[in-house]
């Protein structure tokens, strides 16, 4: 790691950007598109945790977990719109109190 | 202070204060492209750690993909955003409450552990520095880890199908090229040749 920054320093971030997409997801509760963009914050802060760890521990384990986190974010963001957009065809709606219809 | 750990504090204080306005933006849109700036510092902070191969491969994911993704779905999507932003308030209280605890727990958490010295001889993949950190990644990605990677690309590939799937419609009076026909066509069934006589049509 660099001179000077500490595994605490980057651990720090991590935390933020974490508290930060939980945040998101309890304050932008109606709106689908900001809580899949906050899950996107929680996956990079994992992901900085990682990387600090690897680069700590002189191991490059982490970040090859890192990379596929990486995919599955990808993944998970990719399949979250598409079922976002079928959603709003059939609706014309992507609130998310509206989504009810599988309610037994 | 160092220049790196000037740089850290730079790409932290961006990252954060983008991760913000993320959450609280009113525009979907500007909360997309902050979404980005988010991820262009934390590569910077990747760099900074020596992960090469993953800062770059976290800008041409992200912006290049995941985040464009985004955008075209907030864009094509005709939705009253401001109606999703009512009663937002609502549940900021508790969500302030929530995510006090959860820093001050990951803080507490952060700033108290120690690693203990062993730790860093045991490591499985010691970090060679007369590598570099892509080729390095690469000499175990396709080797010991190659279960891993096929199982990543599989995931990929069932989102890229189930993606199509789930937005793939089929429209009627539409019309389409229909190749199977095409191809089945006989010139006995689609042609005729008729003997006219002279001066009297058909």
């Amino acid at each position: 790691m660099g001179l000077g920054i500490g595994l605490g320093h980057y651990l720090t971030v991590a935390a933020i950007l974490f508290t930060l997409g939980v945040f998101g997801i309890f304050l932008n509760r109606k709106n689908i598109i900001v809580i899949l963009m906050s899950v996107e914050l929680i996956l990079l802060a994992v992901n900085l945790n990682l990387v600090a760890f690897s680069a700590q521990l002189n191991d490059l384990q982490g970040q090859v977990f890192a990379l596929l986190i990486l995919t599955v974010a990808a993944a998970e963001a990719a399949i979250g719109l598409a079922v976002l957009v079928t959603f709003f065809r059939n609706r014309g709606t992507i609130a998310v109190e509206d989504v009810n219809m599988m309610k037994g | 202070m160092t220049l790196p750990l000037f740089f850290f504090y730079v790409f932290s204080a961006i990252a954060v204060a983008s991760a913000v306005m993320v959450v609280a933006a009113r525009n979907p849109v500007h909360a997309v492209l902050f979404l980005i700036l988010v991820f262009f510092n934390a590569a910077g902070l990747f760099m900074l750690a020596g992960a090469e191969f993953l800062s770059l491969i976290l800008i041409v994911v992200y912006v290049g993909a995941v985040a464009v993704l985004f955008l075209f779905v907030v864009m094509m999507l005709d939705v009253d955003f401001a109606s999703l932003r009512s009663g937002m308030l609502q549940y900021a209280p508790i969500g302030v409450v929530v995510g006090l605890v959860l820093l001050i727990e990951l803080l507490l958490v952060a700033g108290s552990f120690v690693v203990s010295p062993e730790v860093a001889s045991a490591s499985v993949l010691p970090i060679n520095n007369g590598v570099d950190n892509t080729k390095a990644l690469g000499l175990v990605l396709y080797t010991r880890y190659v279960f891993l990677f096929q199982g990543a690309g599989a995931v990929l590939l069932v989102a890229m199908i189930g993606a199509i799937v789930l937005t793939l419609r089929h429209r009627p009076n539409v019309k389409r090229q229909d190749p199977v026909k095409q191809v089945a066509r006989r010139a006995s069934e689609t042609m005729e040749v008729v003997k006219v006589k002279s001066g009297q049509g058909l």
